[in-house]
């Protein structure tokens, strides 16, 4: 029976099960909501609907009407309306819901369709899985193994097209394998706004290619990797490293920009291998900037800091500095630290009686998905409180409180001083305590070196420009030498005459839950891996540098980059 | 519990003299000097190995000096003790068989790991990895039992090839279509 619709919701029936979906949803995306798989090429939730993979090919019916009386037709046999259905299958991605729609996506119509795409498809493909990076996440080899005939009456010899071309610095095409569903040309044209893709030739000559004189080079392309479902884009940075079976998994946030990427990191036995975007419809769809993708190299670069002294006798020194320029110290915090380092920084301050800066970064935002404000979470500063206005990207108090002898020592949180305009001279005025990853003019000036870990290492919390606060894990596990920021930033509080507090994350989350009142009800391991947003009004005054984004829009217009 | 008593038969005299038993085992005895050898002096002789015997693994080139694999990684993936190790990488321009595009840097079997289960060579889609005659293997350090790239190579050789696939790909690359 078909239910009465609510308000902009239809009522479907797809495989005899009724379901309720909003109005312009397609037959795919309907079938996802219960269950159904509708395979398919070319269909991207994101991009546009093209349809012509012919892949996710469905049977459909409508319930019949007296055409005259428009009364309800009713099936003697059943006693239920009856059902006219179409004699030929229709694309599942190209049809959209009405009321009364009926589906099958079992039939034997639709088994045969679609065996008979993929046979056709299948004709001039290499058959190189051996070779192929994709191998493991190809549509291709998954629906092969529920629609192919597992040999092929192809006799005549195979077309040959470019192999290892490459489209782009960052993505190697494969034109033998690619089935032609064009999702990298529309994300190119539509998405990233750079026209650059294309398909020249006829019939089954048809190959993709770059514009003459044009490149895949924009800083979105590794995109048209992700989704290409084939085995026809490839990394180049990827090519050949790792089968992905091997691969674990792990949700982590891009930290390039205050957008907040989704991603996941990819990882076998500590070594990580790519990052790829994971979906937020809130956030940032299912895209990533290339200069995100190769942050993953930090963390096995040359330049890591380490230390073969224990962390205990690290904190000791540190502890000794601290008593002898009590009352004159300065602290640097963060906009890279995550929520729970920047609530400890805090705590330190507090204990030291330290003031507070921060170092802004900014550039222009492509406004799509790196915005201008160059650091993941100043806005977790403010939430937290270590800071209670924007900061800039000069240090310029801190700068003159040395040169008027007012400043003995100062901590920073892997900020690196001389280049947020400290000169070496000031400097080399006061004892610098460091805690970062990566070595720079500052840690080498400095008189004690704390090495941390790299988001990869470590679990935390950013809040993105929205107020959205996202959760990261730990995807491989620490630099031998290194500590966790957290471990690290408890012990010098406890140094500095704090208060002892937990350093690790769900430990710490009820002590942040308690004292951060935007946080009251959070913890860290309840937080949806698609974040959650804050209530912002108490810094909606604050001229944020940030312009508009892909599913941002700045409060106010942007003030204009101070950088 | 019933006991039941069992009556000793008394030994014969022929028993008691133990002549009988002697030369029967006598006859046994000498029997096998006259009849085929069954040991063999290992390790100056070497047993035939049946066909289809599980050996050492082995990768092997095809007849044309080619190295068959491709490291996909099936066999690493496949292999239950986890005795294999690869690292892939790209075949550079200039070798000739670039048109392959990947093969293995680096294969090592472990064969402290192996249990000569044979699933790596049942999955490769390359036939480039074989179980062969070598059965012993020894050494002095856990270093010397793993076996690389290069000592996978000598101890495999070449074996015939049914299919000589990628010969045929680049056949068709370098002869193109009609078109």
């Amino acid at each position: 029976m078909i239910q009465p619709a609510k308000p902009d919701l239809v009522t479907v029936n797809i495989d005899g099960k009724e379901i309720a979906v909003p109005k312009g949803t397609n037959v795919i995306e309907a079938a996802r909501l219960v269950n159904v798989d509708v395979p398919h090429y070319c269909y991207h939730p994101k991009l546009a609907v093209v349809g012509n993979c012919r892949m996710c090919l469905i049977e459909m019916g409508m319930p019949a009407v007296d055409p005259a009386t428009k009364a309800p037709v009713i099936d003697p046999a059943t006693g239920k309306q009856k059902i006219n259905w179409i004699p030929r299958p229709q694309i599942g991605c190209g049809t959209n819901v009405s009321p009364g729609l009926h589906i099958k996506t079992t039939s034997a119509m639709v088994k045969e369709a679609r065996e008979g795409v993929m046979e056709f498809l299948l004709i001039n493909h290499p058959l190189d899985c051996p070779i192929c990076d994709q191998a493991g996440e190809c549509k291709l080899q998954e629906q092969a193994t529920s629609y192919g005939r597992g040999y092929s009456r192809f006799v005549e010899q195979k077309n040959v097209k470019p192999k290892r071309t490459q489209l782009g610095p960052r993505v190697t095409l494969d034109d033998e394998r690619c089935v032609l569903c064009s999702r990298c040309i529309r994300f190119s044209k539509d998405i990233a706004g750079e026209d650059v893709l294309g398909f020249v030739d006829r019939g089954s000559y048809s190959t993709l290619t770059c514009h003459p004189n044009r490149k895949l080079d924009h800083n979105y392309s590794l995109n048209t990797v992700d989704i290409c479902p084939v085995g026809a884009l490839t990394s180049t940075d990827f090519r050949f490293k790792m089968r992905v079976w091997f691969l674990k998994q792990t949700n982590t946030i891009d930290t390039e920009s205050s957008v907040g990427v989704n991603s996941v990191a990819w990882s076998r036995e500590g070594a990580l291998y790519r990052i790829t975007p994971r979906r937020n419809d809130e956030v940032n769809d299912t895209w990533m900037a290339d200069s995100g993708r190769l942050l993953y190299k930090q963390v096995a670069a040359e330049d890591r800091l380490k230390s073969a002294e224990s962390l205990d006798a690290l904190v000791a020194k540190a502890a000794e500095l601290f008593k002898t320029s009590a009352g004159s110290i300065a602290l640097v915090g963060s906009g890279r630290s995550s929520v729970e380092e920047q609530f400890l920084t805090k705590k330190l301050a507090t204990a030291l009686k330290a003031s507070v800066a921060l170092v802004s970064r900014t550039a222009a935002g492509d406004k799509l998905l790196i915005s201008a404000d160059r650091n993941p979470n100043v806005r977790g500063a403010l939430v937290t409180g270590l800071i209670s206005a924007l900061p800039s990207a000069r240090l310029a108090q801190l700068a003159a409180d040395i040169d008027a002898g007012k400043i003995k020592t100062v901590v920073s949180v892997g900020e690196d001083l001389i280049a947020a305009g400290l000169t070496a001279a000031q400097l080399a005025k006061v004892s610098v305590v460091y805690l970062g990853t990566h070595a720079n003019p500052t840690s080498i000036a400095s008189k004690v070196v704390l090495p941390t870990l790299t988001v990869f290492e470590k679990n935390g919390t950013f809040v993105n420009q929205q107020f959205r606060i996202q959760k990261f894990a730990k995807a491989v596990p620490g630099l031998s030498g290194a500590q966790d920021d957290l471990v690290i930033l408890s012990k010098l509080v406890q140094a500095a005459g704090g208060h002892e507090t937990a350093s690790e994350v769900n430990a710490l989350w009820p002590a942040i839950a308690a004292e951060v009142p935007v946080l009251g009800t959070i913890l860290y391991r309840n937080l949806p891996e698609t974040g959650l947003l804050l209530d912002r009004s108490a810094w909606a005054g604050l001229p944020f540098v940030e312009g508009e984004t892909l599913h941002y829009k700045p409060a106010q217009p942007a003030a204009t980059a101070t950088a | 519990m019933a006991v039941i008593q069992v009556e000793r038969k008394p030994l014969t005299f022929a028993e008691r003299t133990y002549i009988p038993q002697i030369i029967g085992g006598l006859k046994t005895t000498l029997k096998h000097f006259f009849a085929p050898t069954v040991t063999l002096q290992y390790p100056e002789e070497r047993p035939e190995i049946p066909k289809g015997y599980r050996g050492v693994p082995t990768l092997v080139k095809d007849p044309h000096g080619r190295e068959k694999c491709v490291s996909c990684q099936l066999c690493e993936f496949v292999c239950p003790p986890k005795a294999i190790r690869i690292t892939p990488g790209e075949i550079p321009a200039e070798s000739s068989s670039v048109h392959v595009e990947k093969g293995p840097q680096a294969f090592d079997i472990d064969m402290l790991r192996c249990i000569y289960c044979g699933l790596c060579q049942e999955v490769c889609p390359e036939e480039a990895i074989f179980l062969q005659n070598q059965f012993s293997m020894s050494g002095y350090t856990r270093a010397e039992m793993v076996n690389n790239k290069a000592r996978l190579y000598e101890l495999g050789g070449t074996l015939p090839d049914q299919h000589f696939k990628w010969d045929k790909k680049k056949a068709a690359e370098e002869h193109g279509n009609a078109h």
